[in-house]
């Protein structure tokens, strides 16, 4: 199979996660939408350390799992906080800071 | 299988580590010292352990920094970390700012009570809170955070790697995203602060990940120096140079997100409101040094490779974000009514004039360099300065306290609830006697007449906007002459006009607010029929807490102004001797900074 194959499926996976970010009102399913983008980049890197026979590319994608994880502890921890003391993670509920 | 022998241990020039690993193992140790040190002498210990280690990485920079510029820079661990002339002021730029935004962190005023909550997972208004705020809890894990902070900052503009880079972002990023959430007072606010941020900063490094994807399947490495080597000899993916634009576009996206320049700016005020004024400071300062070091770092070293028809796409880009973030900026902050956001807004806006200095990073001459590192330390100054201000200056509870209909949070949950202005929610578990002290008097019209009653606080913040004014004989003027200037020098003038004509327009909010402060009395406290509050009221209530406090707490609510315990007063003397000694003899700043003009790519 041809491997520019999976680099599309890359990019249309980025995108969908990208639109979810964009349009969804759940904060959880916001922050699945950025994992999924994460991941699209992983699968980006992986395919490409292929292409160039290289092993970087896959040592990366560990990084941004890393990375991806440690955001998802950060990210959880404030949206309970949020969630504990509203009772609810729309997005669009949060809505004090406006001008 | 290779025998052991024959494993080569890479050569690690550990002295140009230095400032960083001070900084990040003071970080771990205090995490441990919050585990094993009695709470009673906990603050005393991280306050030393972190400014200590601050003053010990500013050392270490400066006793670094002629063997740096005699080598003319070290790549350590590979080109991970980039110590050259140009990494190496970057990162002093951003220890001296840190350690000044620490000063004022650590200051508890003469309320006895610093800006962050007692227990910051704790529900704001419930009980548990209500008793950790009696017991006197201290969230001391903010000094390691900031240390953590600092760390990344310090490796974000030092590093030859997008990887690293990436790396560096979420350790400067993660800390700060948990800091803007700890506010004292007014939580919800700093709640939704820190999730706006959150969510935003994520998506934000997802695009900049993805670019670096788009990079390496371009170049085959993620090493700057590498990519700028494809691009120079022809061995990249072929035909695919558009790819490294693509991927090049999307970390400048992720970067100039950092910095907060227009598009990417809609975070900057309801973050810089909602966190704890002592750390607005310090993200405003320390982190646009460290996103701005980056941005620079990968024009320089990857942008001015790119052929000349990429080229010039990337300045036209270039170009529309500074001129956008210069209007947004300065248009936007005439009509604000908060100071926090208003000051917010001029930090967006002296984004576009730093990107300004940067549009000719075609060029090889260090003008553009010496512009933003003189513009980084003047703003960062006169930011934290002004921040440092803003946190002493206090509403007080008015004398009769008319305890609005208690809404109960979890109960009337976001609507109502949040409906309360945010004074009036942390009201509810904050005021228990009539003329407390409470949060920061964030509201334009409470500052009135403050010149009147505290003199040299109003004088002082007066010189910070007007030196971020650019008004001759301070800082901010020479900063903003030379980023212009280098402008001029690569045939930007049009660049250069729109910022000289945003300044003016910047000058007219920064004087309304010295105005206010000297010449407009203060409004007599009348006490009104409390209104606020109430779920009949709570649009209302919500939009008058989006521009700081409701009208109706303006006025029953007095100003006043708390004694520092000692630590924002030097902060703010610092950044006072700083803003005038830059502006009255920035020669020998300006030299050291054009010597700092140097890149290892």
């Amino acid at each position: 199979m041809e491997l520019t194959n999976y680099l599309v499926l890359a990019a249309i996976l980025f995108a969908i996660g990208a639109t979810t970010v964009l349009l969804r009102r759940n904060a959880i399913i916001v922050f699945m939408g950025i994992e999924l983008m994460l991941n699209a980049t992983n699968l980006t890197f992986v395919t490409f350390a292929r292409m160039h026979g290289d092993l970087h590319g896959q040592v990366i994608a560990f990084f941004v799992m890393v990375v991806a994880a440690a955001e998802v502890v950060v990210g959880l921890a404030i949206i309970v906080a949020i969630f504990r003391t509203r009772r609810s993670a729309s997005v669009d509920d949060v809505n004090l800071l406006k001008n | 299988m290779t025998p052991a022998a024959a494993f080569v241990a890479p050569t690690i020039e550990w002295a140009y580590l230095v400032p960083v690993i001070v900084v990040l193992v003071a970080g771990v140790v205090g995490v441990l010292v919050e585990a094993f040190v009695p709470d009673r002498a906990r603050r005393a210990v991280q306050l030393v352990l972190a400014l200590g280690a601050l003053a010990g990485a500013l050392t270490s920079i400066v006793l670094l920094w002629p063997d740096v510029l005699e080598r003319n820079g070290v790549r350590v661990l590979g080109g991970a970390l980039v110590v050259d002339p140009f990494g190496l002021a970057v990162q002093g730029i951003v220890v001296v700012l840190a350690l000044l935004a620490t000063l004022v962190v650590a200051d508890r005023t003469s309320t006895k009570q610093d800006a962050f909550a007692p227990t910051g997972a704790a529900v704001p208004g419930s009980a548990y809170e209500d008793l950790a705020r009696r017991r006197g809890l201290e969230q001391t894990e903010v000094y390691p955070l900031v240390l953590f902070a600092v760390g990344g900052m310090m490796i974000f503009p030092a590093t030859g790697d997008l990887l690293t880079m990436f790396v560096a972002l979420e350790v400067l990023s993660l800390p700060l995203y948990v800091l803007t959430a700890l506010a004292r007072r007014r939580r919800l606010l700093s709640q939704e602060a820190s999730f706006k941020y959150f969510l935003l900063g994520a998506f934000a490094s997802a695009i900049f990940i993805f670019g670096v994807a788009l990079v390496y399947g371009f170049a085959g490495s993620v090493q700057l120096a590498e990519v700028r080597g494809a691009l120079l000899g022809g061995t990249g993916l072929d035909g695919m140079t558009s790819l490294v634009l693509l991927g090049l576009v999307m970390v400048l996206t992720g970067l100039l997100f950092k910095v907060g320049a227009a598009p990417f700016h809609s975070w900057t005020p309801d973050v810089y409101q909602g966190a704890p004024t002592p750390i607005t400071g310090f993200m405003a300062a320390c982190t646009k040094a460290a996103a701005f070091g980056a941005l620079l770092r990968v024009l320089y070293v990857v942008g001015q490779a790119l052929p000349p028809d990429l080229q010039e796409k990337l300045v036209v880009a270039l170009w529309v974000v500074a001129i956008l973030t210069m209007v947004v900026g300065t248009v936007i902050g005439v009509v604000q009514t908060d100071m926090k956001r208003l000051l917010a807004y001029s930090s967006i806006a002296h984004a576009g004039f730093l990107i300004v200095a940067l549009v000719g990073f075609g060029e090889l001459s260090g003008f553009g360099v010496r512009a933003l590192l003189f513009y980084l330390l003047a703003y960062g100054l006169a930011t934290i300065g002004a921040f440092a201000v803003v946190t002493l200056v206090r509403e007080r509870a008015p004398q009769p306290v008319v305890v609005p209909a208690e809404a109960d949070l979890a109960t009337v949950g976001a609507g109502a609830g949040a409906g309360t202005s945010g004074t009036a929610a942390s009201a509810g578990s904050d005021v228990p006697d009539a003329g407390a002290v409470l949060g920061e008097a964030t509201h334009l019209s409470e500052w009135a007449g403050l010149g009147r009653r505290s003199p040299w606080l109003a004088g002082a913040f007066a010189l910070f906007l007007l030196s971020m004014a650019g008004i001759p004989l301070t800082a901010g003027f020479i900063a903003k002459f030379t980023a212009f200037q280098s402008a001029v020098a690569v045939g930007a003038w049009p660049l250069a006009l729109i910022g000289v004509l945003a300044s003016a327009v910047a000058v007219f909010f920064y004087v309304r607010i010295i105005v206010l402060m000297f010449f407009t009395p203060t409004p007599t406290p009348t006490p009104t029929p409390q209104a606020a509050g109430g779920p009949g009221t709570a649009p209302d209530g919500a939009s008058s807490t989006g521009g700081g406090t409701s009208p109706v707490a303006a006025l029953t609510s007095r100003v006043t102004v708390v004694r520092s315990e000692g630590f924002t007063t030097v902060a703010i003397a610092i950044c006072v001797i700083g803003v005038i000694l830059l502006g009255v003899l920035p020669s020998s700043v300006l030299d050291l900074a054009f010597e700092a003009a140097k890149f290892r790519p």
